[in-house]
């Protein structure tokens, strides 16, 4: 296997939705070449990272507004009808 | 080396009940959907429009729109993904018409496959994240991920920092599945290759081992 072809696979080998076959081939690439496997752990805290990051969190106070001010929507479109909201 | 496991668990089994409610004009059920998505709305909202005041605005108009049309919502696809749809659908909108001279879509494509080739290939520290503070790193991801092209920036954010499938994502985004493939994996690579630059293991030794 060459580094181009195991840097196609990666997204499928890191999503765990390889065969058997496949997988084992790009294991075997990974024992002996060194460059893809810091590129494939790399990636995977790169998603780590991101997936236990808090950016953007929601703020109760801000959540407590928007969700007030849509469900007084909700109300509001049920009392006058689609076309007024 | 072990694979990535999925954050989002299954969907609750009230939801079906809850939509039914819903459809029917209990707002109070419409409500508790509120309650179980609007975190992951803002979130989306967010990472698409890259403006908080727009984020507000796209969570309220998407859950206004889910409701409105929640007949048109026939359950053979999860309720989330079908809102994700409508939120998507909503920010980039808000992005279009705050950056009329640029192109927003997510159907762009980005010049070669050259641009996401591994050149930064440095091992990282143990726990890359701990060299920075909390701000410092959220400033750090934040402007990394803002860097990507919309339409990479949202795959990456649905399937690896919401969890949808990659099935849920091609859906959301009305893209083919391997679309959102090549997508998901380029918008991995770049982010890598980006954060290489803080994460990677420094030979003068600073602490790290």
């Amino acid at each position: 296997m060459k580094c181009s072809e195991f840097l196609q696979e990666l997204t499928n080998y890191l999503d765990g939705v390889l065969d058997e076959r496949t997988k084992s081939e790009l294991e075997d690439h990974l024992a002996w070449c060194h460059n893809c496997y810091v590129v494939c752990d790399t990636t995977k805290k790169t998603i780590e990272i991101y997936r236990d990051s808090q950016l953007y969190e929601l703020p109760e106070d801000l959540r407590t507004r928007l969700r007030s001010a849509i469900v007084s929507k909700c109300h509001q479109h049920k009392k006058t009808g689609p076309r007024s909201v | 080396m072990s694979t990535i496991q999925p954050r989002v668990g299954e969907p609750v089994s009230d939801e079906l009940v809850l939509v039914q409610a819903a459809k029917r004009g209990d707002v109070a059920a419409f409500e508790e959907l509120v309650r179980r998505y609007d975190r992951n709305v803002f979130r989306i909202a967010q990472h698409i429009t890259q403006n908080r005041e727009d984020a507000e605005d796209v969570v309220q108009d998407a859950f206004l729109k889910a409701f409105q049309n929640l007949e048109q919502f026939q359950g053979q696809s999860k309720f989330y993904t079908w809102l994700v749809r409508i939120a998507v659908n909503e920010a980039l909108m808000k992005l279009r018409r705050r950056r009329p001279e640029r192109t927003v879509s997510l159907d762009e494509e980005v010049k070669t496959e050259d641009d996401s080739l591994p050149r930064e290939v440095a091992d990282w520290s143990p726990n890359p994240e701990q060299q920075y503070s909390q701000a410092e790193l959220r400033d750090i991801l934040t402007r990394t991920i803002q860097g990507l092209p919309p339409g990479f920036r949202t795959v990456f954010v649905l399937r690896d920092v919401e969890g949808l499938s990659t099935e849920e994502t091609a859906e959301a985004l009305d893209l083919s599945i391997p679309a959102v493939k090549s997508r998901l994996l380029r918008a991995r690579l770049q982010l890598r290759e980006r954060l290489s630059r803080f994460f990677q293991r420094r030979e003068s030794g600073d602490g790290n081992k």
